[in-house]
């Protein structure tokens, strides 16, 4: 393939710790949150009256006030006003996506520095007038006379207050995440005890990374929470094998235990060119190489929810020339532990490598002591669109301390999966 | 409004009709302040040679010299004393010219360094004497402190220093000033003293550090605030007040100090002032101390700032216009009930910047300590009412100081120019009678 001049750098990150949904950011908006992640990544890197390239951010559940969310999170922040930003949304990729269109255009040359971001809430939801009251309420404001506005007002009706909640569920199959999952996990055999003990590794892992100071860099108390408040240091395969199943029926195996819990935070990362970081005195920890947005069709189709990263990256694995092995750290958003390990079973079977991937030989197997190493969602928890911007910061610092205890450019693989049937993937290269 | 209702009330020309002495409203530098908001009157016993570049340091910063009416400073050069007739002419000098001290005037004598001569000797100390109880005389929000010279000292800064605004809450101090370590600095912008330097300061996310950060900031500094990780959301805050970075770490990590020169390896590739702000106190009567109260102290208060000097000294990343500044407490110089692990922590900063000075001249580096008294914080918002109003009124200016006056007195020490300072103890406690 051929490449552009320049990869983007990642300088560094900054999110706010995970709070479990009605905790300690009950009471914060998306705005608060991802405000005071930009201003902690500003202090961090001295940004302060900065113009940045762009901030790209976004949210997965937003109010309709929330219009240009990032827009106005930026003229909220430290940042210089000057600062442009826009707002996307790809439900849980959000947070990669972002990193994907602002490493893009650094590498295009249009910008030399910008900012991926994302925040959730799911403690402050939009919850939205009741659609008929709406109508109403739209006619009403439309109507010219006194007849019409009389009108209008008759339509109002009791029932109308039940109000519109969001729900964690696919609008075109009504069924929820976790019971999309539990298809798939059922479809792959993945067994209760392995996602159990992905879910321990996963708080061990956190807990550990915490411990040795890890996070130092790449978290700002906020609320008065310093550590993300879904982390249980103390859990084990066996305390975890004692909950009851949520998902997929009496004989599921998907518990509030490996399914990661509603949460609120906000991430955001840095990036650059190399010149840019340098002009700045800034630290480049990796190099964004390259990056395969998926989809596959769970409608009507015969994939799962959640595993569109499974086709995602055998197609970025060829265009670099790669192998699924020639990773020092996986980086697979623990959206539940079934997800991770669905689609390692995937890559590991060779009729799917044949028939669906169109490949001779499937993937393979990876060395699961490089999987997640600093923790994932199961401990963190998952504000949908912050997710993306934690991971990245985090293999980011992960490849640059292994470069530097070791002298290797280590390499790191990102999977993502979204609702929507969607899946970001993206390759980082230590500095 | 201050936290301190009761000198606010004491402004009041009723209450003051009631016999209640007013507390004075100190002056405090401001951007854009004058060196004095008056005229001066400088004095020499025999032929002191630095009342001329005093004069000219004046004449600089826009005072006038006045012979009548009320003056803003009174500046005595006594280095020239050496004795008892000597002694009588500044008493001479003295006398008339305290008398003219305006409100928030300042008092500035200096002195010789002590010589062998018995006589020659006594009459150098006895300026500490005169300083120390004019001090406790002058009346209004006016200070008396004393620089002890050796005939080689650049005292510009000093000087500069002692009768600005910026000194507001030092009072009845001695301050030895030797000749300047290291190479002379380039001449500074007076608005700006701090331009172009690294500052690091530990402890930066609230209270006096904060006010170190926005301090040494506003002087031109550029911050590179420390505190733990758990304070960041206000240490990011005052970071970002300050156009500077925040670095959450631990100072009592084991890689702290090697995070730390990394840090500023990275970052800024040197570092120019480093001050040592982070404390804890942990108090309990000694009898009933335990091992944790007292190593978690001493772990942030002694042993972290140990760690970072020698990792800093070792490595080449301290300026040849280095300046090490150590927030030491009065409790370290006249102790505190049920602080027998904190004092031992601050009397032993003092120690240790006493022991490092000589031995980082020749790097052009100064070491010194800042022992701050009964500072408005919100610690001591929390105190019991009569704590609070006891800490606040036993000293010679009646009133507790700000966070701001020991970052004020913080930078002073900070500044190229201050080459001549080192291995000194600077209290910040208006002449309390606590350490006096």
């Amino acid at each position: 393939m051929t490449r552009s001049a320049r990869q983007a750098a990642v300088i560094g990150g900054n999110r706010i710790p995970f709070a479990r949904a009605n905790g300690a950011y009950a009471q914060a908006t998306n705005l608060d949150m991802l405000t005071a992640t930009l201003d902690g990544l500003a202090a961090r890197f001295g940004l302060a009256g900065e113009r940045i390239g762009e901030v790209a951010g976004g949210a997965v559940l937003k109010h309709s006030r929330d219009r240009d969310l990032t827009r106005e999170s930026v003229l909220g922040s430290r940042l210089s006003p000057a600062t442009p930003a826009y707002d996307v949304q790809q439900a849980c990729g959000t947070g990669l996506e972002t990193a994907v269109l602002v490493a893009n255009k650094i590498a295009l040359g249009q910008i030399e520095s910008g900012i991926a971001a994302g925040v959730d809430t799911a403690s402050d939801a939009p919850v939205a007038l009741n659609d008929d009251l709406r109508r109403v309420l739209m006619r009403l404001n439309g109507a010219r006379s006194l007849g019409e506005r009389l009108r209008a007002i008759a339509g109002i009706r009791p029932g109308q207050v039940v109000p519109e909640i969001p729900r964690n569920a696919e609008p075109r199959t009504g069924l929820s995440m976790g019971e999309h999952a539990a298809l798939t996990a059922l479809e792959w055999h993945v067994g209760r005890e392995a996602q159990d003990e992905l879910a321990a590794a996963s708080h061990r892992n956190l807990a550990a990374a915490y411990e040795r100071g890890f996070f130092d860099d790449l978290v700002t108390p906020f609320l008065g929470l310093t550590r993300d408040q879904n982390l249980r240091a103390d859990s084990t395969a066996e305390k975890l094998a004692r909950l009851k199943p949520v998902f997929g029926g009496p004989d599921g195996t998907m518990t509030a235990g490996n399914s990661t819990p509603l949460t609120d935070g906000a991430s955001a990362v840095l990036l650059g060119s190399d010149e840019w970081a340098a002009e700045h005195r800034l630290p480049v920890l990796a190099h964004v190489v390259d990056a395969e947005t998926a989809a596959v069709d769970f409608v009507h189709g015969g994939d799962g929810l959640l595993t569109a990263p499974v086709h995602a990256v055998p197609r970025l694995l060829e265009r670099n020339g790669l192998t699924l092995q020639d990773f020092d750290f996986y980086e697979i958003h623990e959206a539940f532990a079934s997800t991770v390990l669905a689609t390692l079973a995937a890559w590991e079977d060779p009729a799917f490598a044949k028939e669906r991937l169109g490949l001779d030989a499937p993937l393979g197997a990876i060395d699961r002591s490089r999987l997640n190493v600093a923790g994932s969602s199961l401990a963190t928890g998952h504000p949908f669109a912050a997710t993306g911007g934690r991971i990245v910061a985090t293999l980011a610092k992960l490849l640059h301390e292994k470069g530097r205890d070791t002298g290797n450019r280590g390499r790191g693989l990102i999977s993502l999966c979204a609702a929507g049937g969607q899946g970001v993937v993206a390759i980082l290269e230590a500095a | 409004m201050s936290n301190d209702t009761f000198r606010d009330l004491s402004q009041n020309p009723l209450v003051q009709r009631l016999g209640v002495p007013r507390i004075p409203v100190l002056r405090r530098h401001a951007v854009g302040a004058p060196l004095l908001d008056g005229p001066a009157v400088v004095g020499a016993i025999g032929a002191g040679r630095f009342a001329e570049p005093v004069r000219a340091l004046l004449e600089e910063a826009g005072v006038t010299e006045t012979t009548e009416g009320k003056v803003a400073a009174v500046v005595l050069d006594a280095t020239a004393a050496t004795t008892l007739d000597d002694l009588s002419a500044a008493q001479a000098f003295l006398t008339p010219a305290v008398k003219r001290l305006a409100p928030n005037g300042r008092l500035l004598v200096l002195a010789p360094e002590p010589s062998d001569d018995p006589e020659a000797a006594a009459v150098a100390h006895a300026f500490d004497g005169i300083v120390r109880s004019a001090a406790k005389e002058v009346r209004a929000g006016a200070t008396a402190n004393l620089l002890v010279v050796t005939p080689d000292a650049d005292v510009a800064s000093s000087v500069r220093f002692f009768l600005s605004g910026r000194s507001a809450y030092v009072d009845g101090q001695v301050v030895h000033v030797g000749a300047p370590v290291g190479p002379p600095p380039a001449e500074s912008d007076e608005e700006h003293p701090l331009a172009g330097r690294v500052a690091v300061v530990t402890g930066a996310a609230r209270g006096i550090g904060a006010a170190i950060a926005e301090t040494l900031a506003r002087d031109g500094a550029t911050i590179v605030a420390v505190d733990v990780p758990a304070a960041g959301e206000s240490l990011a805050a005052v970071a970002n007040r300050t156009g500077g970075t925040a670095l959450q770490l631990d100072i009592t990590a084991a890689d702290a100090a090697d995070r730390l020169l990394a840090h500023l390896r990275e970052r800024h590739g040197r570092v120019d002032v480093v001050v040592h702000n982070a404390g804890i106190t942990r108090d309990k009567l000694l009898a009933n101390m335990d091992a944790d109260r007292w190593n978690a102290v001493l772990a942030v208060n002694l042993r972290a700032q140990l760690a970072i000097n020698a990792a800093l000294l070792g490595s080449d990343l301290l300026s040849d216009t280095g300046r090490i500044v150590c927030v030491a407490s009065t409790s370290g110089i006249a102790g505190n009930r049920g602080q027998t692990n904190y004092a031992a922590s601050k009397a032993g900063v003092i120690g240790m910047v006493r022991a490092l000075a000589p031995q980082v001249a020749a790097k052009g580096v100064t070491v010194n300590a800042v022992a701050p008294g009964f500072i408005e914080t919100a610690m001591t918002a929390t105190m019991p009412l009569a704590t609070r109003e006891g800490g606040r009124r036993i000293n010679s200016l009646r009133q507790g100081g700000l966070p701001v006056d020991v970052a004020e007195t913080v930078g002073w020490l900070g500044r190229a120019e201050s080459g001549g300072v080192t291995g000194q103890v600077v209290r910040v406690c208006g002449q309390s009678l606590i350490g006096a």
